[in-house]
């Protein structure tokens, strides 16, 4: 998506515009851990300044210091030179920083306008009709469209993300903080977030970006400072990414990010087409397929899925993706239609038996659905199978089998873990999902489901569980692979439908165009 | 049907005021503080401190209006703690609202009983104030049209109540403290004194209901006579969610049910009362079941906000 690089990202002399914000050897410690260690770093006006770094890295810890909900251990925070702490959000406000959070920092029951006036004088009456020409005003300025009579919950998070950089520039603000914002967007939305940081970095702004994606941080940034385990460890001037090509700047980058590893490069790589032989007995078909979901009705779905193929499901997040998931393990009901599971109809099965034919699901919702964050990771491996044998002996626990399960998966899958009876909650994303990914995986998986399986992931977890998805597909199991990263689809599948508003607007086979067909599909070109 | 005569009505329009009035102000008090994201449980207890200050006050000064004063101080007081303990302090709302409840409730009696020992002073009835024209309705004017000063307040309130959640900046910032605390800390607001106003505000509104229950309901201070109406509050709070106008038609109701008990009797109907008794109780159960399936409460109800803390 970002295959480009955009014309010169630095227009603007930037390495003469003084610093709005100075860290001087800025620590912040929690109990266990240093979170920021002695950081220096210097924010300047007309620059979009990229943090990188894993899950962990401290970003999250910088940016709350920056934005006043943390005070630094040690060290010293320069405004305009001038020491002065960021005591509390309000003073960041007063300051001129506003900080954009991964997840939306409106409140959901309230219109655009209202969220926008949040924060006035308690006595005064909200001006709503003004707002909102202001609203439209600074909306305009930054080539944003909006509707600020919207009530916020019903807007799509990459709108919600837009109002929230509108309010910031409606509030005076010369200091925008992007904490993780292109993390839940579809790559569409990603790229116009992209686009509209250059534009305000153009009007002289200060934009701190921070991200785990590595082409996005090449492609929008004028400076990266990449972190590892609270430290500093270097960075790219504006100099450097303007005189290294993206390729470039990406492997030094990775460099700097997981010392000398070079990246795996997936994008590049293709599936092996001759693997699937469509001769053979589809594993899953889903023949004309509706179900009544609330938000999201599917409607007269209808695929096929032979053993040793991927098919990859793209589409904007929120187009049925979740719901169809739902419907084929079991989790939701479905009006109309049915689903065949090797040559047997599933489609009136419950979700264990389901499972037990060798349907599995591998949800995006980690901690919600997929474990139970208290409980030691060693159970949650068998959270599908408690009471069964022989880990459960007429109805009592065997704490041996249980060990022993867990140690072999720990082994198979590398988890990294303190130990077997850590609660899963404690475990870092990556880990989590190598929780699932080992829960589910096991056994005789005939058909596997991933939702979103690489989302907020750091790098080395993405390419650890894309392989993952890789084997299951070789050891003969026909995989549904649903995710919103087009790159993460044409690596690896061997099919990629496209679903629009609850419906498959087309289903194409990964050929060199397939880029560009999905696309059309996406955009609704082709119907 | 000859039940149906001009007292009963009278009496079960009126009586049908006399305790709703209470409930009204429990609902809007409740409603105020779950509005800003406090689940209060604790308002039983506010009830009772306005309940015993507010009679002890008119008692001493011999003053109805600042009795009045006494119990909204007295809800005020309870409040004070609960925001102290759960906003302040973060500390778990269930708990501290039950212990403020059980609290309460000793706490009145026993000072009750130190300062009445087993006396029972009544106050004089409280004067009316006869609104002209519409208390010459039949049946509805004497009823609800010439009634004590306190009754039209509690019901402007209603009015009032909706023009601040929808007109001020205030309700923008209570409402976004119930739903997304986060939200108006980053804004720039304190959270913390927004819930502490709620709270606050809630006893105030619920303290001048157990004043109402004591000086107007009464005329006496009786150990433990908030008598369920409090709960019956979070009830009405819950099932009205934002809006002020809805508690108002909730206290109506239950209000009636709880006046059905006397004007049953007052029609000579040969009913077990503690049958009677129970019709309110009953009321609150179907009017869950039938309205109650799809009550939406704040996001961040009942949950301490901590800043930084997702």
């Amino acid at each position: 998506m970002l295959d480009a690089h955009p014309s010169s990202p630095s227009t603007t002399p930037s390495t003469e515009a003084p610093p709005i914000v100075t860290f001087e050897g800025v620590t912040k410690r929690y109990p266990g851990i240093i979170a920021n260690d002695s950081i220096d770093m210097e924010f300047r006006a007309g620059e979009v300044h990229v943090l990188l770094g894993e899950n962990g890295a401290g970003k999250s810890t910088l940016v709350s210091m920056l934005s006043g909900l943390q005070q630094p251990d040690d060290g010293r925070i320069l405004i305009d030179g001038v020491e002065k702490p960021i005591s509390s959000p309000a003073e960041a406000l007063d300051i001129g920083i506003s900080t954009v959070f991964q997840h939306s920092m409106l409140v959901p029951s309230l219109t655009l306008v209202e969220n926008a006036t949040l924060g006035r004088k308690w006595w005064q009456r909200p001006d709503r009709s003004g707002t909102a020409k202001a609203m439209q005003d600074a909306a305009k300025r930054i080539g944003v469209t909006l509707d600020p009579m919207a009530v916020t919950g019903d807007l799509s998070l990459g709108e919600r993300q837009q109002a929230e950089i509108t309010r910031a520039l409606m509030r005076g603000a010369r200091f925008l903080i992007l904490d993780e914002a292109t993390a839940m967007l579809t790559p569409n939305d990603a790229a116009r977030l992209g686009e509209l940081m250059r534009r305000l970095a153009a009007e002289g702004m200060a934009v701190v970006f921070i991200t785990h994606k590595l082409n996005e941080a090449v492609a929008y940034g004028d400076r990266i400072s990449v972190l590892r385990l609270g430290k500093k460890v270097g960075g790219l001037s504006p100099e450097d990414l303007k005189s290294l090509d993206a390729q470039e700047a990406t492997n030094q980058v990775v460099r700097l990010m997981f010392g000398t590893r070079d990246t795996t490069a997936s994008a590049d790589q293709k599936p092996d087409m001759s693997t699937v032989d469509r001769g053979a007995k589809p594993s899953l078909e889903v023949l004309a397929l509706y179900a009544d979901a609330a938000r999201v009705p599917l409607s007269n779905l209808e695929f096929k899925v032979w053993p040793g193929e991927i098919l990859g499901i793209a589409g904007i997040d929120g187009n049925g993706q979740k719901q169809l998931a739902a419907a084929l393990a079991g989790q939701a009901p479905i009006s109309d239609g049915r689903i065949v599971l090797d040559g047997a109809y599933i489609d009136r099965l419950s979700i264990g038996q389901r499972r037990a034919k060798g349907l599995r699901y591998v949800t995006d919702d980690r901690l919600g659905e997929g474990t139970v964050g208290g409980f030691p990771m060693s159970i949650n491996l068998l959270l599908k199978e408690i009471g069964r044998m022989p880990y459960w002996r007429g109805g009592l626990e065997q704490p041996e089998a249980i060990r022993e399960n867990a140690r072999q998966k720990v082994k198979d899958f590398d988890i990294r873990t303190p130990s077997i009876d850590t609660p899963v909650g404690k475990l870092s994303g990556g880990n989590i999902q190598k929780v699932l990914l080992a829960r589910e995986l096991s056994g005789s998986a005939r058909v596997v489901i991933f939702e979103k399986p690489t989302y907020g992931l750091d790098l080395a977890n993405i390419s650890a569980t894309q392989m993952r998805i890789r084997e299951t597909a070789q050891n003969g199991a026909a995989v549904i692979l649903i995710s919103t990263e087009l790159d993460e689809l044409l690596s690896l599948s061997h099919r990629i439908a496209v679903m629009d508003q609850g419906g498959i607007a087309g289903i194409v086979e990964n050929t060199e165009d397939a880029r560009h067909k999905i696309g059309e599909l996406m955009s609704g070109v082709e119907k | 049907m000859t039940l149906f005569t001009d007292t009963f009505l009278i009496a079960l329009i009126a009586g049908m005021a006399a305790s709703g009035v209470p409930l009204l102000l429990a609902g809007l008090g409740e409603q105020l503080s779950e509005k800003a994201g406090v689940l209060n449980v604790g308002i039983e207890g506010m009830m009772l401190g306005g309940a015993y200050l507010g009679f002890y006050i008119a008692w001493a000064t011999e003053s109805v209006g600042l009795g009045f004063v006494g119990g909204v101080a007295g809800g005020i007081l309870v409040a004070a703690l609960m925001a102290l303990f759960c906003v302040r302090m973060g500390l778990n709302q269930i708990v501290i609202g039950i212990a403020l409840t059980l609290g309460a409730e000793g706490a009145t009696a026993l000072l009750h009983h130190v300062q009445f020992s087993r006396l029972y002073p009544r106050l004089p009835d409280v004067a009316t104030w006869r609104i002209p024209v519409l208390a010459d309705i039949p049946i509805v004017g004497p009823a609800l049209f010439d009634r004590e000063p306190v009754v039209y307040l509690a019901v402007a309130l209603v009015p009032f109540l909706v023009y601040v959640y929808r007109r001020t900046h205030l309700g923008l910032a209570l409402q976004a403290a119930g739903d997304k605390p986060a939200a108006l800390d980053s804004a720039g607001q304190n959270v913390l004194i927004i819930r502490s106003f709620a709270v606050l505000g809630c006893g105030a509104l619920v303290g001048l209901g157990g004043a109402f229950m004591s000086i107007v309901g009464a005329g006496v201070f009786v150990p433990f006579m908030s008598h369920g109406n409090g709960f019956i509050g979070i009830v009405l709070a819950m099932l009205a969610r934002g809006r002020p106008l809805w508690v108002l038609l909730g206290a109506a109701l239950f209000g009636a049910c709880l006046s059905a008990a006397t004007a049953l009797q007052v029609a000579g109907v040969d009913i077990p009362t503690d049958v009677v008794q129970m019709l309110p109780f009953l009321a609150v159960m179907a009017v869950l079941l039938i309205a109650g399936r799809n009550a939406k409460l704040p996001a961040a109800l009942g949950a301490a906000y901590v800043r930084g803390e997702r």
